[in-house]
């Protein structure tokens, strides 16, 4: 069987950022970073598939500058067998990733697509829904279970109130949340023994044609500055006096 | 010509939708999936699906292919129901897509947090038709007017999915997005039973929701449908109360909205102080009954 896990390079979910001085963009310098968690995710479930069930053949691809080589090396540290960087300066936005996707999918043929639910940069939650739209593929979002059997997936999901279990035949894409799994630790000698595998670098198969375009960015509002209450009853007393009890 | 479709998943939206249809400032009508609406929220079309159970997302896109055309702007509340059906329409129709829109600057610019709320980015739409999912609480509700024209609508919503089961938990207390209180939990309520006795008690106390932590729900001491952040849920409440919360960017991505803001953490450098309108350093097993006792 073969996988195909979309991984997106971005700003270490951990650090702070801010907005660049003339709001153009968002200020990254210093900054590290990482596999999207949520495909971080998306990859250790792969590997997991496989260590299960054997015969399958994962390949990680990510569509960006030339540095998204070290997310695709450290994907093939967790497991993944091969890797593509489809190398592009260009601007896209969810659509046209979506769209540069199908195109790869449609030549790598991959039963199963697995993919983050979001990128915590941009927080869009669109892409595998597009993907799976654009490849008339049934869709799993939210995934929090994966049983994989001959025929497809069974995937147990989050909901707004609760969960709900589908079952989707192959070829399929089910979007990781974050209680699928929790990723292994990848030591540096992980790291270097998966410079020996294969990563291939192409040009996009797509010309991206961007409808949504960030054009300004800036901080949040920010809240006014609170203050510590000495006691229990100071607090009951505030808030009664505000109306909030 | 502009014309706006909100997608109500349930009654609940379509109140919410009034307040962002008023901002956007076009004509607009409500597509109900389930449920009935009110009838003077200010749309011109109330369209009823009469949807029984709502289908699995590449079902229901297909279904409204048809139904979106004419529009320039489709639009649901967010939540993860809507996210995932939305997506995959603007995928199988090509469409724009913006998501968590919190401000309207034009008919194509849009405000939406981005990096779990620690920059607000402003977008612009550059081709039409444009889905988006909205969060209702920047968005005032204006006063209710007119009254709507009724239509209905058969869907066909043929899905490769199959439902095995749907569990719907929940109960007596309010819905964590529209209520007026929550208490939320952190890692330190040691086990399910705790969370409920602890962060239960008090909610139900104060007529409340009840929200948690990602690494609340992570360890298994909440249910995942009451993680407040980034990738849970949005909240709004007049009285948030945050008991055992360090106060992570990813879970304050989820709060800031609210009106008043009370952290109850032991740890005096604890990060949620900074943000917090109330803070009050002490071990939340004491703080939370004697809370309770003062305004019994
Ligand atoms: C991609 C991604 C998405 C995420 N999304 C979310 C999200 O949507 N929501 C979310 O909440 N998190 C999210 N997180 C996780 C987030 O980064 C934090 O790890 C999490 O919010 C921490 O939860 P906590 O405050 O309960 O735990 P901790 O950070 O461990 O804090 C516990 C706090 O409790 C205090 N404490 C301990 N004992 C007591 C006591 N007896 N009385 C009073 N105080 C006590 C401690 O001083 C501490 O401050 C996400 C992370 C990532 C990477």
């Amino acid at each position: 069987m073969k996988v195909l896990v979309p991984i997106k390079r971005v700003v270490d979910p951990y650090t702070k950022v801010r907005p660049l001085a003339d709001g153009s963009g968002v200020d990254t310098s210093g900054a590290k970073f990482e596999i999207n968690p949520f495909d971080e995710i998306a990859v250790e479930e792969a590997v997991r598939i496989r260590e299960k069930i054997g015969d399958v053949e994962i390949t990680v691809v990510s569509i960006g500058k030339s540095e998204c080589e070290e997310q695709l090396r450290k994907a093939l540290a967790m497991g993944a067998d091969k890797a593509i960087l489809i190398e592009s300066d260009a601007e896209f936005d969810s659509l046209s990733i979506a769209k540069e996707l199908a195109a790869l999918a449609t030549e790598l043929q991959p039963e199963l697509i697995l993919m983050g639910k979001q990128a915590t940069d941009d927080d869009c939650n669109q892409v595998g829904q597009m993907l799976a739209a654009k490849l008339n593929r049934p869709q799993a979002t939210f995934a929090s279970k994966v049983e994989v059997s001959t025929s497809g997936v069974t995937v147990t999901r989050e909901t707004d109130d609760g969960d709900e279990t589908l079952s989707l035949p192959f070829p399929c894409l089910v979007t990781a949340d974050l209680r699928l799994n929790e990723p292994r630790y990848i030591g540096l000698p992980g790291i270097i023994k998966a410079r020996s595998k294969p990563l291939e670098r192409r040009t996009p198969a797509t010309t991206p044609v961007v409808k949504v375009r960030v054009v300004r960015v800036e901080a949040p509002p920010a809240r006014e500055a609170g203050r510590k209450v000495s006691s229990v009853s100071e607090l009951v007393s505030i808030l009664k006096d505000r109306g909030a009890l | 010509m502009s014309r706006l479709l909100v997608i109500a998943f349930q009654p609940s939206d379509a109140v919410a939708s009034a307040g962002f249809a008023a901002s956007l400032g076009l004509p607009w009508d409500l597509l109900c999936l389930t449920g009935a609406s009110d009838l003077d929220l200010g749309n011109e079309k109330i369209i009823s699906a009469n949807l029984d159970l709502i289908p699995p997302a590449d079902g229901l896109a297909t279904g409204l292919a048809k139904a979106i055309d004419g529009y320039s702007h489709i639009a649901c509340v967010s939540s993860m129901q809507s996210k995932d059906f939305l997506a995959r329409l603007a995928g199988t129709s090509d469409l724009a897509m913006v998501t968590d829109v919190v401000g309207i600057d034009s008919p194509t610019t849009f405000k939406r947090p981005i990096v779990a709320g620690s920059i607000i980015a402003t977008v612009e739409v550059l081709s039409s038709p444009v889905a988006m999912t909205f969060r209702p609480a920047g968005f005032p509700k204006p006063a209710r007017s007119g009254v709507s024209v009724q239509e209905s609508i058969t869907l066909e919503t043929p899905s490769k999915a199959t439902i095995v089961s749907r569990s719907v938990r929940g109960g007596a207390r309010p819905d964590l997005s529209q209520a007026k209180v929550i208490v939320s939990g952190g890692r330190p309520l040691k086990d399910a039973e705790t969370f409920e006795r602890v962060i239960g008690g008090l909610a139900d106390k104060l007529g409340g929701a009840i929200g948690a932590t990602r690494a609340a729900v992570d360890s298994g001491i909440a249910p995942n449908e009451i993680q407040v952040g980034q990738t849970g849920k949005i909240v709004a409440p007049d009285l948030y109360i945050a008991a055992g919360i360090s106060g992570s960017t990813q879970h304050m991505a989820g709060i800031k909205d609210s009106k008043i803001i009370v952290a109850i953490n032991k740890d005096p450098d604890a990060p949620i102080f900074e943000l917090a309108d109330y803070g009050l350093v002490a071990d939340l097993y004491d703080a939370i009954p004697a809370i309770q006792n003062e305004i019994a």
